[in-house]
């Protein structure tokens, strides 16, 4: 079946099965491998994308669902070589380790703060459980998503 | 993980859902946030030979206050039901357990109905609308008819819809008193080990339980001990009472007994029962 996305502003159609996952698509369709393939069940969140400015866990979404709609993953977040101000908060907080679940979080993170940038660090924690980090790097991920959130309220994004 | 082969058919209306059903048959299931769905089909649990995408069918999306109960339509999303201004002031028990489903990727694309029609035991909106002693709209090629929560959850996984029926739309009274969900997890987006819900609904408290059987059911002995005038401690002594919940990785049934009976007597506590 024919299915035409909007990914990072581009326009993608491309002729696919039914039963291809949004990951699938993503990664090996239009080769954007930022996204992570990590549990495969709907936990860990390292396949997070926005679908329509919204995070979702893109392994239990098909490509079909999204049909018509529009996908950002991490590569559509900076612009030029200016990071995203959260990209720009993981990195100054330092807040990966191996990094594997970095992009996932990232996602998951710019969709909780633009839903509501007020937020104190038991509601970004709360807010990220659908993210797993398996080094448990999460006190340096909480910080970065903290000081996004002060960045966005204060207009910077 | 990928799922077996279907053919994918995408509706706009319920008309057109209703239809796409009768033509495909038995072998067809719809498709609404494929939350519950997509993970069975990934494990190949599940191999329907074609899915009716009814995602787009924005007429199913709603919450609005209908006099005397609050109506949902079947595929208002979880993350919409928590933050809709008429559950959180009219059913707030279910605004409440709707934002404790899963995390918020999984509140983004699962919906209402798509959860209770899966029924599953581990859920948590089936308990809710149980303790709440709702009612649910279904339609299919014969027209309209009304099936009462408790009809509605008939075996694992298994629902009273007919296979070409459509759940439509869940109706709650308005429940502004009192109410309380204790879910016990090991990992905050974890399913449910137990969970049990409180809800007061005008006289009446209802008292639904999760994961104690196999299907969502209603503590009816707590329920009855309740209308009898026992104490609330007494009465969640009575939560297990005749259930014979399931042992796995995480719970022995015995120790699902205890947490019923602990998390009901904390539920009705917070719920001021």
């Amino acid at each position: 079946m024919k299915v035409k996305l909007e990914v990072n502003g581009e326009a993608h159609e491309r002729d696919v099965e039914p039963r291809t996952l949004l990951v699938y698509f993503l990664r090996e369709e239009l080769g954007l491998t930022g996204t992570n393939v990590g549990c495969d069940t709907t936990s860990c969140g390292a396949c997070t994308v926005l679908l329509d400015g919204e995070s979702v866990k893109s392994c239990t979404v098909l490509a079909a669902q999204a049909d018509g709609h529009s996908i950002t993953t991490i590569e559509g977040l900076a612009s030029g070589d200016e990071l995203h101000p959260m990209q720009q908060a993981f990195r100054e907080h330092h807040g990966l380790q191996c990094g594997y679940c970095t992009p996932g979080m990232v996602m998951a993170a710019v969709s909780l703060v633009k839903e509501n940038p007020d937020l104190d660090e038991a509601a970004v924690r709360e807010g990220l459980e659908g993210n797993l980090c398996r080094c448990t790097g999460y006190h340096n991920i909480v910080q970065a998503v903290l000081d996004a959130a002060r960045s966005s309220r204060e207009g910077a994004w | 993980m990928i799922p077996a082969p279907f053919d994918y058919v995408r509706v706009g209306s319920l008309d057109e859902a209703i239809s796409a059903l009768v033509e495909h048959g038995e072998d067809a299931k719809l498709l609404a946030g494929g939350h519950s769905l997509l993970p069975l089909m990934k494990l190949r649990l599940a191999t329907p030979s074609v899915l009716i995408d009814i995602g787009p069918v924005r007429e199913l999306s709603y919450v609005v206050d209908a006099g005397d109960h609050v109506a949902i339509g079947a595929l208002t999303r979880h993350h919409d039901l928590h933050h809709d201004p008429v559950a959180v002031s009219q059913v707030p028990l279910l605004s409440m357990v709707a934002g404790k489903i899963g995390d918020p990727q999984v509140r983004h694309r699962g919906t209402i109905g798509g959860s209770l029609t899966h029924a599953d035991p581990a859920s948590d909106l089936p308990a809710a609308v149980l303790a709440l002693g709702g009612t649910l709209v279904a339609r299919g090629p014969a027209g309209e008819r009304q099936i009462p929560a408790d009809a509605f959850f008939s075996g694992f996984l298994e629902s009273a819809l007919a296979p070409d029926e459509v759940l439509t739309e869940i109706r709650v009274p308005k429940a502004v008193g009192g109410h309380a969900y204790q879910k016990f997890v090991r990992r905050a987006q974890d399913w449910a080990i137990v969970g049990s819900v409180v809800a007061r609904v005008g006289d009446r408290v209802g008292v639904a339980l999760v994961n104690m059987g196999p299907t969502p059911l209603r503590a009816l002995a707590v329920e009855q001990a309740l209308a009898e005038g026992a104490s609330a401690a007494e009465a969640a002594e009575r939560a297990a009472e005749g259930l014979e919940p399931p042992s796995d990785n995480n719970a022995t049934a015995e120790f699902r007994r205890h947490l019923a009976r602990v998390l009901t007597r904390r539920a009705l506590a917070e719920a001021g029962v």
